[in-house]
């Protein structure tokens, strides 16, 4: 096969097994932002404080990662339960969760950063399980299973979130509080109780991709920043509240950031993601797959 | 006729521009002194870091106390200001003055270009805008070999630099200037048909455009004026440490400090920002020399959290509550 093009299909293969990382970062953040309507930027400084308690607790009982982080999730969930009860009691009651409540959030990811800056040093962890060595190969085309295990878990626990929210009563109550919590008092439902709950889920989500996370590459404190803004680019690429479409969203992001990395060398990847999230805002703010509001 | 004089002294007293502009000037001219007949280097290096934070946490109030909108890309801007600098410098050998003016026109379009982007939409489309807009620029930065990439520009500065008595004094006299001036832009713009506007913009964005306020074009000169202002605190960094790289250029602890200085102090107000940052910084200072920069950090954002959650006015509320 000629080179080029060998490099090419490469590119694109992994940059969708990336786009699954992108994935597994960005489904807390479709409902935290997308369907409450809570601009949860500390979303992604929440997932790399997942991935250091996976590496710490996977660490000591010689555990995979990604089954730690399964078992860390309902932890994350108690943690969002509380975040959420302290935003709702000082923020979003008042109607003050525009300027303050944004504040509140990237107080937030301040106090975890420099919380895990001093609870484990600043310095890369990584907690490689067996199979990070391992390469499937098909014809031309790379598999590191490194990428595809994870990817593969965060299209798996999306593909049944999306079930869950379709078919459950919690969850189809949970699509139904953006769009008008009055309805949903008038069906004797709490829609405190209702965003509560969804946003200790989305926190939940966030411990789980900091799992997948660290299998993928190695974290440090500060690893959450540059996924600030990939995360809300792909939420509001999918659409905000489409779960499907922030799937397709992560996975065209996935492979543009690799593709450019490939040809143009990784340095250059940010920008071409986040200028394409600029563009989008610019011209096309529903998102790519969204409907004109 | 009742309801116009009650409008107008609801919104503030008369502004009394002279006792503004002498006292601060006289204020100025007292730090000066104190600081000499302390005769420490250390001293003008602390007023700088102070006063800096002054200019860009009352440049970030412009855009988010007054109108509303919360701009998280304070380092991006700022490091749009010192680039300048350090690229007009490269570029034609014009030194710090012409520096600080091109970082503020350059700041200042990128402000306007942002703004003009995503402020048709939700404001915190804006805010996402421009944490992206921080990361784009940073890319930028470390892919542009002739600013130094990401190994970072050198600057070498003059020993002596007459009247002062030395480099320090003089770089602390320029911020000082900078400071004096940026507040009292702040504080004129606040009292005036541009700070009516966004305020009614802040409390009901759709109620100002019906009744007539030009909204985006107000929106704007905000933005404008707010990037061009973090552009004036960046340009004078690269002289001030003698070397500037990417990292330190897009610092996060600028972006964080711009949002918690003016909310600790009183968002909306032209004091706030200056109360907020003198005491932040103060403590900054003091935790970094006696703690760990980490820990001053941290204290920043619980201070952060706390203020928002318990006293949404700042310490300026305060004041407020008890006349």
């Amino acid at each position: 096969m000629d080179p080029q093009l060998s490099l090419l299909l490469n590119g694109i293969v992994s940059g969708l097994l990336l786009g699954g990382l992108y994935a597994a970062a960005a489904a807390g953040l479709a409902i935290s932002f997308g369907m409450l309507d809570i601009v949860n930027i500390a979303h992604p400084a929440l997932m790399v404080m997942g991935a250091f308690v996976v590496v710490a607790i996977g660490t000591a009982l010689g555990l995979d990662p990604l089954l730690v982080a399964l078992l860390v999730a309902p932890l994350f969930y108690l943690v969002g339960i509380g975040i959420y009860g302290f935003y709702h009691h000082f923020f979003e009651r008042r109607g003050e969760e525009a300027l303050q409540g944004l504040a509140f959030f990237f107080g937030v990811i301040f106090i975890v950063e420099v919380g895990l800056v001093m609870a484990f040093g600043p310095e890369q962890r990584f907690l490689d399980p067996p199979y990070a060595f391992i390469t499937w190969r098909l014809g031309e085309v790379d598999l590191p299973l490194r990428m595809l295990v994870p990817a593969a878990l965060a299209v798996t626990v999306v593909g049944l979130l999306i079930l869950w929210l379709r078919r459950s009563f919690t969850g189809l109550a949970i699509a139904a509080v953006a769009q008008d919590a009055d309805a949903l008092r008038l069906m004797a439902v709490d829609p405190v109780k209702i965003k509560r709950l969804a946003f200790g889920i989305s926190i939940a989500l966030a411990g789980m991709a900091g799992g997948a996370l660290v299998v993928v590459q190695p974290v440090e404190p500060s690893s959450g920043q540059i996924f600030i803004g990939r995360v809300f680019a792909i939420v509001i690429m999918g659409g905000m509240a489409s779960l499907p479409g922030m799937v397709t969203a992560a996975l065209l992001f996935g492979v543009v950031e690799n593709v450019t990395a490939t040809f143009y060398g990784p340095s250059w990847s940010p920008a071409v993601a986040f200028g394409w999230l600029l563009l989008v805002l610019a011209f096309r703010p529903q998102g790519l797959f969204g409907r004109a509001a | 006729m009742s309801a116009t004089t009650l409008t107008r002294a609801a919104i503030a007293a008369p502004p009394r521009h002279a006792v503004f502009w002498l006292g601060a000037i006289g204020l100025g001219v007292a730090l000066l002194v104190i600081l000499r007949a302390i005769g420490n280097d250390y001293g003008y290096f602390a007023g700088y870091f102070i006063l800096q934070y002054v200019v860009l946490a009352s440049a970030w109030n412009i855009l988010g106390g007054y109108a509303g909108y919360v701009n998280f890309g304070a380092a991006g801007f700022m490091a749009a200001g010192a680039y300048t600098a350090i690229a007009l410098r490269k570029a034609t050998g014009l030194d710090l003055m012409p520096g600080i003016l091109a970082g503020a026109v350059v700041a200042g379009l990128l402000g306007l270009g942002t703004g003009y982007l995503t402020l048709r939409l939700r404001g915190v489309f804006f805010s996402i805008a421009t944490l992206c807009l921080a990361v784009v620029l940073q890319t930028l930065v470390v892919n542009w070999d002739y600013v130094g990439g990401s190994r970072g520009a050198y600057i070498v500065n003059p020993m002596e630099i007459p009247p002062f008595v030395s480099w320090g004094e003089y770089m602390f006299v320029v911020m000082l200037v900078l400071a004096i001036g940026t507040v009292g832009i702040a504080r004129a713009l606040e009292h005036s048909r541009i700070g009516a506007g966004l305020a009614a913009i802040r409390d009901n964005e759709r109620a100002a455009e019906a009744v007539g306020v030009p909204t985006l074009r107000l929106k704007l000169i905000a933005t404008t004026l707010c990037g061009a202002l973090m552009g004036v605190a960046g340009a004078p960094l690269p002289y001030y440490s003698g070397y500037l790289n990417p990292d330190a250029a897009f610092s996060l602890s600028y972006a964080v400090n711009a949002i918690a200085m003016p909310l600790i102090g009183g968002a909306g107000t032209w004091a706030g920002p200056v109360i907020g940052a003198v005491l932040l910084g103060t403590l900054q200072q003091a935790a970094t020399v006696t703690i760990s920069s980490a820990l001053n950090l941290w204290i920043v954002g619980w201070m952060l959290v706390v203020f928002v959650a318990l006293f949404p006015r700042g310490i300026m509320g305060w004041f407020r509550r008890r006349r």
